[in-house]
């Protein structure tokens, strides 16, 4: 566990002293505030459009964050030919890739916990209110989602070399997956075979992040989530998480590194 | 002596991933032994398969067929790196941590406890006379400063066996004295040392035996005086002699 807390630790380091992050921290969080201290036409009802533009901008740079985070590591690594002293010491494969998991996670988590914080002060604000509950269980959810998504983009980095190209397949089949994972078995019962077979397996096969989305019942005050559908979207997650791990480690300890 | 550095009938083959498919041999039937407390040094022109032999030792590269194996444990499995440092022929560090951070990662991928890690850090620093410059980010060091890191991070486990990848390439003419002396001492202190190298004289003074390599295969392997005595000649022409370069008329 050593060594991966240690190479926990480098990713993190690495993302504080990269300049690139603030930028994309600092116009989220400049967004956010700015967007909060709106009041169209003095409507009462605004807030709901302020905290849903706040919470949608928090999803899209927290996903930017994961991903360009998560599909540079191991080209980076590779690149750079830092993996070589490194898997010159007692390392194996498999903790490269669970320390660069590990500081993936822990790096998004600390920004989404700013984020969120940005955002039920802004939204309390308005509503004389403070969300503080309902943003932590948006943000574990988020935040458990984006486990999936790390995993996801470490697994494309070894398939594909390139951090731009990974880092843009990614994304796409992230939203593809938000914006239509929940739709494609309705899709498909109005398919003829074998398309109708085809959408199904997708739909089955996919990781549902949308089913992480909590983002209408904070919006609209509409009550927490069970403990327990909280508990299982956890460990959905973690399976996920952990398959995906499996296929990037399969992937990644046979792969010739030379110098 | 007992053997720390073994290779057996090693070969490693390259596809290329052109749209033509061919293959290249690196290695062909490679036989190496190292003994403990030896100052082996590994020699060859480019392209020889030098640094694919260090790949193969350190489990960059698997073997495609033979053995290779670090105190008599296979050199897939990670813990036959245990006792190892190695020196790469670049210096391919962390340029976004400093040089203290970087021998702290190292320390702790040994299983170094805090203590011994600060005490470790401090005698490396001033060893390779990086101390002033410990809390710099590595990405403002020259070269030179660079391949001394490289040097304390290859020594953060107090290894039993350096592995050295042309470790004087590209350094000025102190800079290379300073290498010398650190592999003198590391023998003295009954330290093993392979290096790769094509500094001849460099070789002939720290190594107490050779390996030359040509075209993937070895040519010749024994002690600088013996072959220097055999072929009657300086180790520099016997290393032209062995890979067969013959001068062009003019």
């Amino acid at each position: 566990m050593n060594t991966i807390w240690a190479l926990t630790g480098v990713v993190i380091k690495e993302l504080y002293r990269r300049k690139d992050f603030y930028v994309l921290f600092v116009l989220t969080a400049l967004i956010t505030v700015a967007t909060g201290m709106v009041n169209f036409f003095h409507d009462p009802k605004i807030v709901r459009y302020v905290k849903d533009v706040c919470l949608l901008l928090i999803w899209i740079s927290a996903l930017l964050i994961a991903i360009v985070t998560a599909a540079r590591q191991i080209p980076a690594e590779r690149e750079s030919r830092t993996i070589f002293p490194l898997l010159a010491k007692p390392v194996t494969r498999w903790q490269v890739i669970l320390g660069k998991f590990f500081g993936c996670w822990l790096a998004t988590g600390i920004a989404l916990i700013v984020f969120y914080l940005f955002f039920a002060v802004v939204s309390g604000s308005r509503e004389q209110h403070w969300p503080w509950l309902a943003c932590l269980q948006a943000l574990w959810l988020q935040w458990a989602m984006l486990a999936i998504v790390i995993a996801l983009s470490l697994l494309g980095s070894i398939v594909s070399a390139a951090p731009s190209s990974t880092t843009t397949i990614c994304f796409i089949v992230v939203a593809g997956i938000l914006m239509l994972g929940g739709h494609l078995n309705t899709v498909a019962i109005h398919e003829a075979q074998p398309l109708q077979t085809i959408l199904y397996t997708i739909y089955f096969l996919i990781p549902h992040l949308e089913w992480f989305d909590i983002r209408d019942r904070v919006i609209y005050d509409w009550g927490l989530v069970s403990g327990v559908d909280c508990v299982l979207a956890t460990l959905y997650a973690a399976a996920y998480t952990a398959l995906l791990l499996l296929l990037t480690w399969l992937g990644f300890r046979r792969q010739s590194l030379n110098t | 002596m007992s053997v720390i550095l073994k290779t057996d009938q090693l070969r490693v083959e390259f596809t290329s991933r052109e749209f033509r498919r061919s293959t290249k041999v690196a290695l062909n039937r490679l036989d190496l032994e190292v003994k403990v407390g030896e100052v082996f040094g590994f020699l060859g022109p480019n392209g020889a398969g030098k640094t694919t032999t260090i790949n193969v030792l350190l489990g960059f590269v698997p073997p495609t067929s033979g053995s290779a194996s670090l105190f008599g444990i296979d050199v897939r499995q990670p813990i036959a790196r245990q006792r190892i440092g190695y020196l790469p022929e670049m210096t391919y560090y962390y340029k976004f941590l400093t040089a203290e951070e970087l021998l702290r990662l190292y320390a702790r991928i040994f299983g170094l406890n805090r203590a011994e890690a600060d005490r470790r850090i401090d005698q490396l620093l001033r060893l390779v006379e990086l101390e002033s410059a410990r809390k710099r980010l590595i990405k403002s060091y020259s070269k030179g400063m660079q391949q001394r890191v490289g040097l304390a991070q290859a020594l953060i486990n107090n290894p039993d066996l350096l592995i050295l990848d042309e470790p004087t390439s590209g350094l000025d003419p102190l800079g290379r004295m300073k290498v010398r002396e650190i592999i003198q001492r590391l023998k003295s202190e009954g330290k093993t040392v392979f290096f790769s190298s094509h500094e001849l004289g460099e070789v002939e003074t720290v190594c107490d035996r050779v390996a030359i390599i040509n075209q993937g295969e070895l040519k010749a392997e024994g002690r600088v005086g013996d072959l220097v005595a055999q072929h009657q000649a300086s180790l520099e022409q016997v290393f032209l002699n062995i890979i067969g370069y013959s001068p062009s008329p003019t």
